[in-house]
């Protein structure tokens, strides 16, 4: 879904003012850095699980389309019904129809980012039907009709004293308190209900395996248990990149998705899903479906360079190290996926037409790549796309989309004098002559002294001061 | 990186040295002179090109980067006074390069370049004699040094070897300055709240210097310090060794 008053640069703006939410985003990702490299203590080990991590994703992206039918005839013969939606509107409308047939009023939802690609709550909620997030963070976004902030902890913009404000404000003869686990009570209350009378449970899934058939879905608060096997219908939804080929390539993944994520060698609650309820058995959805989502990821596929966005396995770890995100939080970015992976993933999926500024919320720090569990080469990957988005015969959606004449001649420029030694001397001559004059009122000079004072020319350059040394030239 | 002392090294200043820090690339090529190596400077050098490779204009780039390559004739090592011009030097020339017809070249060139301290503490082993009045510095680890070239310990290792000099680590040394080239001026708001925090972080230590082996961050942090009237000085980590080696200039 494209939105065109996305503006990255005023939202940013405006979190950047926010002195609260910059404490609360510069608390919680410190808290995460530590734990996390907590578990990764030993670098033999780390680097060891990391490339059977990324094996495992690269393994199973080299055959996806293979996997991905063998995932649907596992999934049949073991009586889950698979669907294929290549857009986000048609996976709204295959999960809309589900409901309409087993008549469906309320659904609660485990967390799931692709059905935040899809603004699902919203589509549903406009067909009479009350979708409900069951994820404590997700229901706490929801209350405040907000987007989650992150993709593992949504709300982690707020803290105790907003959410419980927001508790008596929205709750219904919820008193005020600070208190985490009277809070997390008073959720669990409202939750609970729905969860009993909730005519469909909706989830993502965070691996889904070829040879199996056998759906897997990592939680701590149970609320995924509960989504999947009390409602008498559940309905999975899943990016076609989440196919695994084997259970043994599962806990690896596993384990490096949560040691990342929330540091934790496993959670709390692991679901495997293989099927609905057989005969005999006690509980159980009568219903499954498995809605397997495109949205771009194809086209995204199909460039064996842009292919490797896909082996992500959604641990927000390259959030919690990224030093923009960390200033400016999730909701400046607009996206469903916030941070570097969001900054790689979002204008593939969007375009660059809208998301083209992306790729350039970033220093290229390597934050991120030092720390992704399987490995993606996210700064690359960011370069790649900023080439993209200034050359109108890439490949990328909305190729060409940021072309700029006037750029592109200054880059020429620039190429020609510094690509001739001869030009190189004269422009560097007349910097190091006239540069220091330059008013910081200019574009850019404008920017960079905000905070900081001009840069000065040495007036003889580093060429001049050698040839004088006598330092030889060859 | 083969650690056989060579007799010949080429001296790639990069370009903001040139203009902004020339003093900082005299004390790189003196240091490595003093240990006994022939350093030689191509006159016909500019830019490793990453500016506008991070801009998206790798046509741009492959120009600049290929009139420097055309100057490594010889097999020596390429020592470069930064981290950042070393890293596109030596992790992305390779990419840009592919199908070019020098790519062999370039990736030749790629695996002899080396950062300035790597150089200093791996290959040439140096040993350092403090001169100077006691001081406290702390240093700034640029990104990619860090995490393109891998130094992380060499450039503290040379400052430890100076008796006088306390070395105070920042409480968040591995995070970015907000420097990011052309990020700095695309996005001022977010790149201001990074240096204020670097800046911060500095002023926590109470030292009087900040030391770094790349000129973009200490043009960054350097130009933060003086626009809010700190009393810390910027220092290249080439310039403060040769001057507390050779004597307080």
């Amino acid at each position: 879904m494209a939105h065109a008053d996305v503006n990255f640069a005023e939202a940013s703006r405006a979190a950047l003012k926010d002195p609260q939410l910059r404490a609360n985003f510069r608390r919680a990702m410190d808290g995460l850095m530590s734990k996390r490299a907590v578990q990764f203590a030993d670098p033999q080990e780390w680097h060891a699980m990391r490339a059977l991590g990324a094996s495992v994703r690269l393994r199973a992206l080299s055959r996806l389309p293979e996997l991905l039918e063998t995932l649907e005839e596992n999934c049949t013969r073991n009586g889950i019904t698979v669907h294929w939606a290549s857009a986000t509107e048609e996976a709204n409308a295959i999960v809309l129809a589900i409901m309409q047939r087993v008549d469906a009023r309320l659904a609660v939802k485990g967390k799931s980012m692709v059905t935040e690609e899809m603004h699902l709550n919203a589509f549903l909620e406009k067909q009479g039907i009350e979708c409900i997030e069951a994820d404590l963070g997700e229901y706490i976004v929801q209350l405040d009709q907000e987007m989650p902030s992150h993709i593992i902890m949504p709300a982690i913009h707020k803290n105790t004293k907003q959410i419980a404000h927001l508790f008596r404000e929205k709750i219904k003869d919820a008193e005020y308190t600070e208190d985490v686990a009277q809070l997390t009570d008073l959720a669990r209350r409202v939750l609970r209900r729905k969860f009993m009378n909730a005519d469909v449970g909706i989830s993502g899934v965070n691996a889904a395996v070829a040879e199996t058939g056998t759906l897997c879905l990592v939680e701590n608060e149970g609320n995924g248990r509960m989504v999947t096997t009390v409602p008498p219908v559940h309905i999975a939804v899943m990016g076609l990149e989440k196919v695994v080929e084997t259970l043994e390539d599962v806990p690896p993944v596993l384990s490096l998705l949560t040691r990342s994520a929330t540091a934790q060698p496993i959670t709390t609650y692991v679901n495997m899903i293989t099927s609905p309820r057989k005969p005999g058995e006690k509980d159980g959805p009568r219903e499954i479906h498995l809605v397997i989502l495109d949205n771009g990821r194809s086209k995204i596929y199909a460039d064996e360079e842009l292919r490797h966005t896909l082996r992500c396995i959604r641990c927000g770890a390259c959030m919690n190290h990224c030093p923009v995100y960390t200033r400016v939080g999730g909701h400046a970015y607009q996206a469903p996926y916030p941070g570097p992976i969001g900054k790689i993933l979002v204008p593939q999926m969007e375009g660059l037409g809208t998301r083209g500024e992306m790729p350039h919320a970033c220093t290229l720090c390597n934050a991120c790549v030092e720390i992704c569990p399987v490995g993606i080469p996210i700064a690359e990957l960011m370069n790649r796309l900023r080439a993209e988005a200034v050359h109108p015969d890439g490949t990328v959606k909305d190729a060409g989309a940021q072309a700029s004449t006037v750029e592109a001649l200054v880059w020429k420029g620039w190429a020609a004098a510094f690509a001739s030694p001869t030009a190189y001397r004269m422009a560097t001559m007349v910097l190091s002559t006239v540069g220091n004059a330059a008013p910081a009122s200019l574009p850019l000079l404008k920017e960079w002294t905000s905070v900081r004072v001009k840069p000065r020319f040495a007036g003889r350059t580093l060429h001049d001061l050698a040839r004088e040394k006598g330092i030889p030239d060859a | 990186m083969s650690t056989t002392r060579p007799g010949t090294v080429y001296f790639f200043g990069t370009c903001l040295v040139d203009l902004f820090y020339p003093q900082a690339g005299m004390a790189g090529m003196e240091l490595l002179r003093r240990e006994g190596v022939r350093v030689v400077f191509p006159q016909g050098q500019s830019c490793c090109g990453q500016p506008a490779y991070n801009s998206g204009y790798r046509e741009e780039a492959l120009k600049v980067a290929r009139a420097q390559l055309r100057l490594f004739t010889e097999d020596w090592p390429v020592v470069v006074p930064s981290g950042s011009c070393a890293g596109m030097m030596k992790t992305h020339w390779p990419d840009l390069f592919k199908g070019e017809p020098e790519e062999a070249h370039a990736v030749a060139v790629a695996g002899r370049t080396v950062e300035l301290t790597q150089f200093l503490v791996n290959v040439l082993n140096v040993a350092l004699e403090d001169k100077g009045e006691p001081v406290r510095v702390t240093w700034h680890a640029s990104c990619h040094a860090q995490r393109e070239m891998g130094v992380v310990d060499e450039p503290k290792a040379l400052l430890r070897q100076l008796a006088n000099v306390e070395l105070v680590e920042l409480k968040r040394e591995k995070e970015c300055c907000g420097f990011g080239g052309t990020f700095a001026v695309r996005h001022p708001e977010i790149s201001a709240a990074m240096v204020e925090d670097k800046v911060a972080d500095i002023e926590g230590t109470g030292a009087r210097a900040v030391v770094s082996g790349d000129c973009g961050c200490l043009m960054n942090i350097t130009g933060a310090l003086q626009a809010g009237g700190k009393p810390v000085q910027g220092k290249h980590i080439a310039e403060f060794l040769l001057e507390r080696t050779h004597g307080t200039r």
